[in-house]
């Protein structure tokens, strides 16, 4: 029996049992629409995170104060207090490598404006610290070098602050109030999204002058972090070493010591993060794939099913001549029938699935048009693997037997 | 037909093989039934020419359906020849057997045996698709064939929307279509009321002055009647041999049957 006709029959035998054939296929349609969803969830993840890391400038590093061990216990990042302001100046002077450098302290606590608060974070900082991270202004405009000298009372505020304390009123000259204090707002900055690193809402911001912060809120004379930009993106480990060099200099670390600072490079950081959403991906299509095999031996299943009902079906065809070849390629192809619809209908409802997340969760969702090709693939050996039992189980009747089957 | 005149130009007695469309010989069947030994036929040898009308008959058990699948290349001997068309067939493969089937055997059961949802149209032309016919000539063939038994305007009816003779007539149909040496009717008129199995062995009768050659199985004598000669199995062997060269008609017996009442 030719291939052709094959598939007709295959068809018309599926036709026939609608609502089997689609229970059937329900398996493979939810394991490929699982794969596709979850794959293209997993490579979105992982090329947004290489987008935000270049958006970054590849070429930016930041200095945070380092860990310490008092009394047997190592504190977090940022407890010791031997990053200075003069670090910053001197890795600016010093280091070749470096183009700009802006210091940061951080305080967090509830940002008032009328008869709203919002608890948010605090960044002291001066001007230079959006051009290192390339950070535009969506509306007003930065505090200046000279709020810096004067220690004024002014403050930048990121997209969620804006969003959340002024709603529809335009937050340029309006006064808000921290830790008792008011800040004239001279500017919002433009929305950045989630960081690229640590997934965590970097427009959830207010920014006022270093000086400001760290006299009148902090009370605190060293840095939390000093961030940086190499002169280009080749010369970002150059500037790495030459400022781990200067620091252990100034902070008087002996060799073989830890540093009591860390110097992190965007680069490193970008390879772990593309590191972390491979793993992502390979395991959520790992867990897809579970699905697939569970639809496989649905497959089996109903096939085996099919062989036994249609025993005297097989038994009438082996006697006007279908040869034991012909029979098991009928039910072989009837199985990839079931498995390649599904598949093909699985395909659609994850890339439909895809759409729905993108929209409703605004993940960005990446769908290859390998991991297309691998489901149809995958869908279609389900198909040969587990028909294959059934279709030869149903080659193997004895036609006298079969014709005899009631 | 390649064999045929293989045979003729080998064979002196080209003559009396070409008659010799079956040639039976010492054929015996077990089955292994766990420990027991079922001796199903114990030596059967038995000639059909080309043309004759055979009725087998007998008790069940007295191994008429085992010769019967024997013949119809479903089952092999498990000693002795059995040569069909002047081919040897039982030295031949499961796939070669198929192909006999396929293309020199007809086969119509008792039950029909039609696949149920298809087309009187589609149920004839399936061992053409074995045969691998080109669609167009399967089609016209099948037509052809339905024509013959007096179905050419039922070709688009399901088996369900046929009554029991017309349906047994599209399996006679698809036996027809490829051409076969010989039809096999396996109790074809056991699930037919008496009117419609006289119609049906008409139709048989008709095809064996066409010059097909039949053979029937049946545990019914007047069913047998009609046949041109009887054989009867028991316990395994060939009981009686008789020839009736003028059967009856079932055309004129039919004329004679009172009309159905209802």
């Amino acid at each position: 029996m030719g291939t052709l006709p094959t598939i007709r029959v295959a068809l018309r035998a599926l036709a026939r049992n609608k609502m089997r054939s689609i229970l059937t296929m329900l398996g493979i349609i939810i394991g490929v629409a699982a794969v596709i969803a979850m794959v293209g969830v997993g490579q979105g993840a992982q090329q947004q995170v290489q987008s935000q890391i270049a958006a970054m400038g590849s070429n930016m590093l930041f200095v945070s104060a380092g860990s310490v061990t008092r009394g047997g216990m190592r504190m977090g990042f940022g407890a010791t207090k031997t990053l200075v302001y003069e670090d910053m100046t001197a890795i600016l002077r010093e280091c070749p490598s470096v183009a700009a450098a802006a210091p940061g302290s951080r305080s967090t606590g509830s940002v008032i404006f009328g008869n709203d608060n919002w608890s948010t974070q605090v960044i002291g900082t001066e001007p230079q610290y959006l051009d290192v991270r390339s950070w535009p202004m969506a509306s007003g405009a930065m505090f200046t070098q000279n709020d810096v000298d004067t220690s004024s009372n002014v403050a930048v505020i990121g997209e969620t602050v804006r969003k959340n304390l002024f709603g529809a009123t335009d937050p340029v000259g309006q006064t808000i109030r921290f830790k008792n204090l008011p800040f004239k707002v001279t500017g919002v900055l433009d929305a950045k999204g989630q960081s690229a690193a640590m997934g965590d809402d970097q427009d959830d911001v207010v920014m006022i002058p270093i000086s400001t912060l760290l006299k009148k809120i902090t009370g605190e004379s060293w840095l939390r972090f000093i961030v940086v930009s190499a002169t280009s993106k080749d010369t970002s480990y150059a500037a790495q070493k030459q400022i781990e060099g200067l620091l252990r200099d100034r902070h008087r670390i002996r060799v073989g010591s830890d540093d009591d600072f860390q110097v992190r490079n965007l680069a490193d950081m970008a390879a772990l993060a593309d590191q972390a959403g491979s793993i992502m991906t390979t395991l959520l299509a790992a867990v897809a794939s579970v699905s697939l095999l569970v639809g496989g031996i649905g497959i089996m299943n109903i096939m085996l099913v099919s062989v036994t009902e249609r025993t005297r079906e097989i038994g009438i065809r082996m006697a006007l001549g279908a040869t034991e070849a012909d029979v098991q390629k009928q039910f072989l192809i009837e199985a990839v029938v079931i498995s390649l619809t599904g598949g093909i209908i699985g395909i659609l409802l994850g890339v439909g699935a895809s759409r729905l997340i993108t929209q409703t969760l605004g993940w960005a969702i990446l769908i290859s048009p390998l991991a297309i090709v691998v489901a149809v693939v995958f869908s279609a050996a389900v198909g040969i693997f587990f028909g294959f039992y059934p279709a030869q189980k149903a080659a193997r009747l004895d036609p006298i037997e079969a014709l005899r089957y009631e | 037909m390649a064999t045929m005149s293989n045979a003729q130009a080998q064979s002196p007695s080209a003559e009396t093989n070409l008659q010799r469309l079956i040639q039976i010989t010492d054929v015996h069947k077990y089955y292994e039934l766990g420990e027991t030994r079922v001796h199903a036929l114990r030596g059967v040898s038995v000639v059909i020419e080309r043309g004759d009308f055979v009725a087998i008959m007998g008790a069940s058990g007295s191994g008429k359906s085992t010769f019967m699948n024997i013949l119809g290349c479903l089952d092999k001997p498990s000693s002795g020849t059995y040569r069909l068309d002047d081919i040897e067939v039982s030295s031949y493969s499961k796939k070669e057997l198929a192909g006999i089937r396929n293309r020199r055997i007809g086969f119509v059961f008792q039950g029909f045996n039609l696949l149920a949802r298809t087309t009187a149209q589609e149920n004839v032309e399936l061992p053409t698709v074995y045969a691998r016919m080109e669609p167009k000539q399967a089609a016209a063939r099948a037509l052809e064939c339905l024509t013959l038994v007096g179905l050419g305007d039922r070709t688009d009816h399901m088996p369900s929307q046929l009554s029991g003779g017309q349906q047994q007539r599209v399996a006679i149909a698809r036996a027809l279509v490829n051409k076969p040496a010989i039809l096999l009717a396996d109790e074809p008129t056991g699930n037919l009321d008496s009117r419609t199995s006289v119609e049906i062995m008409g139709i048989i009768q008709q095809l064996n002055e066409q010059g097909l050659t039949i053979v029937l199985v049946t545990h019914e004598s007047d069913v047998a009647s009609f046949a041109k000669r009887k054989i009867t199995f028991k316990d395994g062997r060939i009981r009686h041999d008789e020839a009736f060269p003028n059967p009856p008609s079932a055309g004129e017996v039919l004329r004679d049957m009172p009309e159905q009442e209802d």
